[in-house]
C-alpha cells in the first residue's frame, strides 16, 4: 500500500484533482461506452422480434382469412 | 485459407463464433482493469519526481496504445473490405472508429490534466500532442465521411479509403518522441528493451494495457454483432433468430 490512509488516498499528496479527474473521465467513458453497446443490442433485438412477430401473425391472418378488418392489435 | 477467410466472412459464422469468443474477453477486460486499477491507484509506489500525479499514466498509455491499435484495426478492415469484399470487416470498421475515437480523447484527456502538475501547462504545439490531435480528428473525419454518402456502400468505401491513407499518421505519432525535440518523454514500453521503471510500477500499467485490449475487442465484437443484425435483419436466420429473442 502507497498511502497511510484513506484520506490520504483521496489526496493523492495534493494531485487529487488531476489523478481522479483523468480517471474519472476514463471510467465515464469506459462504462459509458459498455452501457451503449448493451443498449443498442436489447434494442434491436426487441425491435426485430417486435417486427417478426407482427409479420407471422399477418401472415396467419392472411392464410386463414379470418376477418380481415377485426384484427386485434396487441403491438400497439 | 480462402474458404477460411470465406467462412469468417459470412456474418452468420461470424455472429455464431463471436457469440462464444466475447464472454472470455469481457471477463478478461472486467479482471485485468480491476486489478490494475487497485494495483495503479494504491499500491504502486508513489514517482520520486512526479509524486501521485503519475498515477494517471494507468489510463493515459493504455488508452493512447489503443487509440492508435484500433486505427490500425480499423484500416486493415477497411483494406480487407475493399480487396476481398467482406461485409463483416466494414461493420467491424463502422464499429471501431467511434471506440478509437473515444480512446484518443482519453488519451488527450488524461494528458492535458497530467501536464498541469508535470509540465505546469495542459496544452503545447508538441509533435506527440499534436499527432494525437490529428489522429481524433481522423476518427471524426472517418465517422463523418462514412454517414455523408446516399448509398451505405459509398460510404464504406470512402471510410475505408480515409482509414488507409489516415493509417500515416500511426508512425508520425508513434517515432514523433523521436524524430523532434518534444516535451512529451519518450516511449515507457519496448518489446527490445527492459523497462525503465521497476517492475511495481510497470506491472500493472501492462495489466491496465491488456485490460483495454481485452475491453476493445469485446465492444468491438458486441457492436459487429448488433450490425450484423441491423443489416442482414431481411435475412431468414436473422428472423428465425428474432423470434427466439436471442
Amino acid at each position: 500500500m502507497a498511502f497511510d490512509s484513506f484520506q490520504d488516498f483521496l489526496a493523492m499528496g495534493g494531485h487529487a484533482p488531476y489523478v481522479w479527474a483523468a480517471w474519472a473521465v476514463t471510467a465515464g467513458l469506459l462504462g459509458g461506452i459498455v452501457l451503449h453497446a448493451r443498449a443498442e443490442r436489447r434494442r434491436l433485438l426487441r425491435h426485430l422480434q417486435r417486427r417478426e412477430r407482427r409479420e407471422r401473425r399477418l401472415a396467419d391472418q392472411q392464410t386463414t382469412n379470418s376477418h380481415p378488418t377485426a384484427g386485434h392489435r396487441h403491438d400497439a | 485459407m480462402w474458404s477460411f477467410i470465406h467462412k469468417l466472412g459470412s456474418p452468420r459464422w461470424f455472429y455464431a463464433i463471436s457469440a462464444r469468443l466475447m464472454p472470455w474477453f469481457w471477463v478478461a477486460a472486467a479482471l485485468l482493469i480491476a486489478v490494475g486499477s487497485v494495483w495503479g491507484l494504491a499500491f504502486a509506489p508513489a514517482d520520486y519526481q512526479q509524486g501521485n500525479s503519475f498515477r494517471i499514466i494507468y489510463v493515459h498509455v493504455p488508452a493512447a496504445f489503443l487509440a492508435q491499435s484500433v486505427f490500425v484495426g480499423m484500416a486493415v478492415a477497411g483494406l480487407v473490405f475493399m480487396v476481398w469484399k467482406i461485409k463483416v470487416a466494414d461493420m467491424a470498421a463502422a464499429m471501431m472508429a467511434p471506440l478509437g475515437a473515444a480512446m484518443t480523447f482519453i488519451a488527450l484527456f488524461s494528458g492535458a490534466v497530467w501536464g498541469v502538475p508535470t509540465w505546469g501547462t495542459w496544452w503545447m504545439w508538441d509533435a506527440r500532442l499534436t499527432s494525437m490531435l490529428i489522429l481524433l480528428f481522423l476518427y471524426l473525419g472517418v465517422i463523418a465521411l462514412r454517414g455523408a454518402f446516399a448509398s451505405r456502400d459509398s460510404g464504406s468505401r470512402a471510410a475505408s479509403v480515409l482509414a488507409m491513407v489516415g493509417v500515416i499518421n500511426i508512425p508520425i505519432i508513434k517515432y514523433s518522441v523521436d524524430w523532434w525535440y518534444t516535451l512529451h518523454q519518450p516511449a515507457s514500453f519496448s518489446v527490445t528493451s527492459r523497462p525503465t521503471m521497476p517492475l511495481e510500477m510497470w506491472a500493472p500499467l501492462l495489466i491496465m494495457v491488456l485490460g483495454f485490449y481485452c475491453f476493445f475487442i469485446a465492444v468491438t465484437l458486441m457492436r459487429t454483432r448488433s450490425e450484423i443484425l441491423r443489416r442482414e435483419s431481411n435475412k431468414r436466420w436473422v428472423r428465425d433468430l428474432a423470434v427466439e429473442g436471442r
